[in-house]
């Protein structure tokens, strides 16, 4: 019975998203408040009816409804209720589900929030995500119906891939899809204005925090996956340029540069156009990031669908969104004019330099993404572009994007001065060359590569902190007075400052575990030992456990340094039941130097073990830096000036009246 | 400056990046895409013109029934993979993904020793029973052996 009902309730949403993408459209062009006040509440109802939905189909896998075909192919009641519930989005239907869901909630957000909107506006911005809506339930009801019947009801499902099973992936792909999705409203805002043929600095103070948001989501659900393929995966491996990762990262690039460009728009009226064209783009590659993932032209644990019908209908749905929106693009583009004029050395410049780098890294990581599927489609030759290809296009672009992203915020509008700035920044000047030396003498044996990749990540620490100190005017002023400008300075400035050093701790973090891991590889019998680096790990044998709805053989090492305990491991592999399955749980161990990680093999039959160990120093910093991340996103998106009456658009000609006093006050 | 000199200056910038991209592109492509082969291919490339030792290659089959061997060493393993026309040796130390089976389609990346051996740095199974590479799947299709239902 549920079933039906959310079956039902998707048929009633997708009517509603009918009228919704419609309706207020016609009413904004011919300007009808009826028409246009259509929007609000078809948002919020069309957002009801889809959770409706979503949860019935959460209840039949709780209460493991087999009758149900979703259900008895992706569960199993021996399942913990987390992986139950986690089961939901772990299938191709559950997962597009839940897209709908987070696109929904994004427009019941505006409808419900969106108050300092002009009503025209929002009923063409709703408009707009209900085209993307009525997109995706007609493919969700047409091609992956996640309540269809199976009868008879089998006695139990098949189970979800133990790989899946796991807190860490439990919440990848809600996050990865707020991400995603929320890129959406950029698009939708983008879309809009285009529509209406206005953007100004009302517009990217409107689209900011939701791009921010996006963008926070976006960050963590990255982080998170690549943090599960770290452990999960038993090769101690943290990003393998796997187009599916890939796919998720073009969006974050993208995503990046167009939180960097909004703010030119916003501050300087500037840089319109390019803005645009990056909201469109952004949403375009979280689309194809979808069409990548979900219709099978890759091979990987996320492809879920293998139905030709689907990734057609998708594929159809990327052309209509990409060239429609483009094809707006073009024609309403150029009435838009491009406000204030910037010399190339200031912080405008900086931003459009951080805008061409972010967007050229962007393109190489699409190009080395999609060429292997090109050349299968017109040669029929296999190849793979594997990670040498990313480092070698991808590493050198991020260097000058780390070395700006330093002095860009130290630069003032307008019109800057280079040597002025790098004057200001002598502190993370030296930090950076303290590093080198440092690094260099404890380092000398190379890789000589992550002599400067660390110096570069703490330049860029060392400036964020630096530029706000200089915001504090620490030291320089009374310690009193530098408090009551922390008080005060904008939460988005500060939301930089976080931000950049968490970027500069996940470089650290990269460049050390990459160039100074210690890997061993070796068949243990119990009480031998192996040294690995300064560690000694002792094997005690191997006993079998069992687990909730798998049994493993667990491995049991300990660790010493110079003699002393530091840590007992205890590698497991499990093998499950339901689907039948092995996989490798390795043991780490983290501390402030970095991780030790132990993973325990195949018995070699005299019994031995084979068996991997690592240490990875400073590896957490990755993730570390990337939480940072989030919280500077977090922090800024907390800034007042994002929540309280300044969206509001005031008359064209006070406006831009104020942002000319506001930028002669700044 | 004007809003000409700045496009300039922008456009600049762009054409500058993005040649040096290109270029980059160009380059890392060069060395650095592998290609994939089913041993019959492979045996048919050699024939034709030698892979030089050190390119890197990706070459995919079945593991041959009791072909896996495990060296003195305990993590070198050795085995064959097979498209049942050709057969390739391969060499590969280090820890077997969880779904290694002896009958099981696999694919592995590494380069052709100048003895003809396959010496893998990496060998993937998909993690799920049923799977079956998709350029394994082809290569048996080719081969005319492939009995599974097609996509």
């Amino acid at each position: 019975m549920t079933a039906e009902l959310g079956h039902y309730a998707l048929v009633l949403a997708l009517s509603v998203a009918l009228v919704q993408a419609t309706i207020p459209l016609l009413g904004a062009w011919r300007g009808d408040p009826g028409w246009v006040g259509l929007a609000r509440p078809a948002a919020l109802v069309q957002c009801f009816l889809v959770t409706v939905a979503f949860g019935a189909l959460m209840y039949a896998y709780v209460t493991s409804d087999f009758s149900v075909l979703n259900v008895a192919s992706n569960s199993h009641s021996a399942k913990p209720l987390l992986y139950k519930i986690s089961g939901v989005w772990g299938n191709h239907e559950g997962s597009l589900l839940l897209w709908l869901l987070i696109l929904v909630l994004f427009g019941a957000a505006v409808a419900a929030f969106g108050g300092n909107l002009p009503a025209p506006f929002r009923a063409r911005v709703l408009a707009v995500q209900a085209m993307i809506a009525v997109g995706f339930l007609t493919f969700v009801l047409f091609t992956s119906n996640p309540f269809e019947r199976l009868l008879p009801a089998p006695l139990d499902g098949n189970g979800l891939n133990p790989l899946l099973q796991d807190p860490g992936l439990a919440f990848h792909p809600p996050f990865l899809y707020l991400g995603y999705v929320g890129f959406s409203m950029a698009f939708s805002f983008a879309v809009a204005a285009l529509i209406e043929g206005r953007v100004d600095a009302a517009w990217a103070r409107w689209v900011r925090p939701w791009t921010l948001a996006a963008w926070c989501f976006l960050t963590l659900g990255i982080a998170l996956g690549s943090w599960w393929a770290y452990y999960e995966l038993g090769w101690g491996g943290w990003w393998f340029w796997d187009p599916v990762e890939n796919a998720s990262f073009m969006p974050w690039l993208a995503g990046t540069a167009l939180l960097h460009s909004s703010i030119v728009v916003e501050k300087r009226d500037s840089l319109k156009n390019w803005t645009v064209l990056l909201a469109i783009l952004t949403f375009s590659l979280s689309l194809l990031g979808t069409f990548l993932v979900r219709s099978g032209v890759l091979t990987s644990v996320h492809a879920f669908a293998t139905d030709p019908a689907r990734g057609v209908f998708i594929l159809a749905f990327l052309i209509v969104v990409i060239a429609g929106s483009l094809t707006l693009y073009a024609v309403r583009a150029p009435a838009m004019k491009g406000g204030g004029i910037f010399s190339p050395v200031s912080r405008e410049g900086g931003l459009v330099l951080n805008n061409l780098l972010l967007s050229t890294a962007c393109a190489t990581v699409l190009l080395g993404t999609l060429y292997p599927l090109f050349l299968d489609a017109v040669t029929g030759d296999k190849i793979t572009v594997g990670p040498p290809f990313f480092n070698m296009t991808f590493g050198p672009l991020m260097v000058p994007v780390f070395i700006a992203m330093a002095v860009g915020p130290m630069l003032p509008w307008k019109r800057g001065d280079l040597l002025g700035a790098v004057q200001r920044l002598k502190f993370a000047i030296a930090a950076a060359v303290a590093a080198l030396l440092l690094t260099l003498v404890l380092a000398y044996d190379g890789p000589w590569l992550a002599i400067p990749g660390i110096a570069l990540g703490v330049w860029v620490i060392a400036a964020a902190l630096e530029e706000a100190a200089h915001r504090l005017r620490l030291f320089r002023v009374p310690i009193a007075e530098s408090m009551r400008r922390l008080m005060r300075s904008p939460r988005a400035a500060w939301g930089t400052t976080f931000a950049h050093a968490g970027a500069g701790m996940v470089i650290i973090g990269v460049v050390a575990s990459s160039s100074w891991q210690v890997e061993k590889l070796q068949v243990l019998r119990q009480g031998e030992s192996v040294a690995v680096g300064a560690y000694e790990f002792k094997f005690e044998g191997a006993t079998p456990v069992a687990g909730p709805n798998y049994g493993a053989v667990r491995g049991t090492f300990r660790v010493s340094r110079n003699g002393a305990e530091v840590a007992v491991m205890q590698p497991e592999s499990r093998s499950y039941q339901d689907p039948p399955m092995e996989t490798t749980e390795a043991a780490i161990r983290t501390g402030w130097g970095g991780d030790l990680y132990a993973v325990i093999g195949d018995p070699t039959g005299d019994g031995s073990w084979s068996t991997r160990f690592y240490n990875k120093p400073m590896i957490h910093w990755i993730w570390t830096g990337a939480l940072l991340m989030v919280f500077g996103g977090l922090f800024s998106l907390s800034d007042r000036r994002h929540r309280v009456g300044a969206p509001a658009r005031r008359g064209r000609m006070a406006k831009t009246v104020k942002t000319a006093a506001s930028m002669a006050g700044k | 400056m004007t809003r000409k000199q700045r496009r300039l200056y922008i456009v600049g910038g762009f054409m500058l990046i993005f040649a040096s991209a290109a270029a980059l592109v160009l380059m890392a492509f060069e060395e650095n895409i592998v290609f994939f082969y089913s041993p019959s291919e492979l045996a048919q490339k050699s024939e034709q013109q030698p892979i030089p030792p050190g390119r890197r290659l990706r070459i995919g089959g079945l593991v041959e029934e009791g072909s896996v061997q495990r060296d003195a060493d305990g993590v070198t393993i050795t085995f064959r993979v097979t498209d049942t026309v050709e057969v390739l040796p391969v060499r590969f130390r280090g820890l077997l993904p969880d779904l290694f089976r002896e009958g099981q389609g696999i694919v592995a990346e590494g380069t052709l020793a100048m003895n003809g051996t396959f010496v893998a740095t990496e060998v993937l199974a998909k993690h799920d029973e049923t799977y079956m590479p998709k350029e394994v799947a082809e290569a048996l299709k080719k081969a005319g052996q492939w009995q599974g239902d097609d996509e």
